[in-house]
């Protein structure tokens, strides 16, 4: 039983580092703050998603656990709002939103 | 394994790190700067798991709260040029 | 009044999730600062049904669980995009029909909207979103009617 919830804790850390790391690679990889916004939001969602259940079933049911669920709760209601007031400040701020190049113009 | 973890987070916020000094708008580096936040939380918590010190989760809580402040405030200051005062009707700051 | 014992309790709770002391002498603490964040909020008039909305009911904690399934698969599909060596993204700006009446109910379609990767709402009006999406698929519309249809079952939840 121990095994189990071992082996299911750090499959969902390596799974958490995995889209941490490729919504990072998203950000150094679009052309615009616009697109880069979308893959940083896969940091803030399923990134720390994935690493705090991993930390919550090393944790156990505690009130550590209870502590992380917290945070990510707070990541959770925090991160649209940031994301909502950088776009609006990037509209404002006159960034032209990137367009995918057409051939027919 | 721990260890393995804090590197991979540390991995991607010398990332984060790179796209906050390649810019080129200044909203790009406030987004990289505020996804090089979330991953410093969460290496926060990793480093509590790491020595053993459930501690760090309480830092990382205010860590969180910390970035989402600042963040905001960055925004605003570029958004309206001050920090404390609304947007003059007709644009522009009010002074 | 049962508003304000209302927050006093979550205040309350939250203390005690965050210290783990159950002394008396110290619990007797927690309930004294709770009291006096109580006592300025009161004295600040946020106490309201925005400052603390508990009559947001059942209904938005079975709408959580849809919503995490559909930050999932837009993760996987966001991923695969960037993994792609050709980056095929479309970004595109469109406006969404919101048919939310409250401005809760809007913030949490928003909200929803922008924690989902793939879509980022830029604007918020009395009866539409702006949405910047990356592809054309992620419009598409279907998944956004029916997120509006959640967030406006959940706002026909909400008592007050």
């Amino acid at each position: 039983m121990t095994l189990v919830i071992e082996i299911l804790s750090w499959a969902s850390i390596v799974l958490g580092l995995f889209f941490m790391v490729v919504g990072t690679i998203g950000v150094l990889r679009m052309p615009d703050v616009f697109t880069r916004m979308h893959a940083a939001g896969m940091t803030d969602t399923m990134g720390a998603g994935f690493l705090i259940l991993g930390m919550c079933l090393q944790a156990g049911l505690s009130l550590l656990a209870a502590r992380l669920v917290l945070v990510y709760a707070f990541l959770l209601f925090t991160s649209p709002i940031s994301t909502h007031a950088l776009a609006r400040a990037a509209l404002a701020g006159d960034v032209e939103p990137y367009r995918k190049p057409r051939g027919d113009g | 394994m721990w260890t393995a973890a804090a590197a991979g987070i540390l991995v991607s916020m010398a990332l984060a790190l790179v796209r906050a000094l390649l810019g080129p708008t200044v909203y790009d580096r406030v987004l990289a700067v505020n996804t090089f936040g979330t991953k410093t939380v969460l290496l926060l918590l990793v480093i509590g798991f790491l020595t053993g010190r459930p501690d760090w989760v309480d830092l990382s809580l205010v860590y969180a709260l910390i970035n989402f402040i600042g963040t905001i405030a960055v925004l605003k200051f570029f958004e309206y040029g001050d920090l404390g005062r609304q947007r003059h009707p007709e644009g522009g700051t009010e002074r | 009044m049962l508003r304000a014992l209302g927050l006093g309790a979550v205040l309350y709770g939250f203390w005690l999730v965050l210290s783990g002391h159950f002394e008396p002498l110290l619990m007797g603490f927690g309930i004294g600062s709770s009291a006096l964040v109580v006592y300025l909020a009161l004295r600040m008039d946020v106490v309201d049904h925005e400052g603390l909305p508990v009559d947001l009911g059942v209904r938005f904690w079975l709408y959580l669980p849809w919503l995490m399934k559909e930050v999932f698969v837009s993760n996987v599909r966001v991923a695969r995009i960037i993994l792609t060596p050709g980056l095929p993204i479309d970004p595109i700006l469109v406006k969404y029909h919101a048919s939310q009446k409250t401005d809760l109910g809007r913030a949490i379609y928003a909200n929803s909207i922008t924690l989902t990767p793939g879509t980022i709402t830029t604007w918020v009006d009395e009866d539409s979103l702006d949405v910047h999406s990356l592809t054309w698929i992620d419009v598409d519309g279907r998944e956004e009617d029916e997120m509006d249809r959640r967030v406006s079952w959940v706002e026909q939840g909400v008592v007050g």
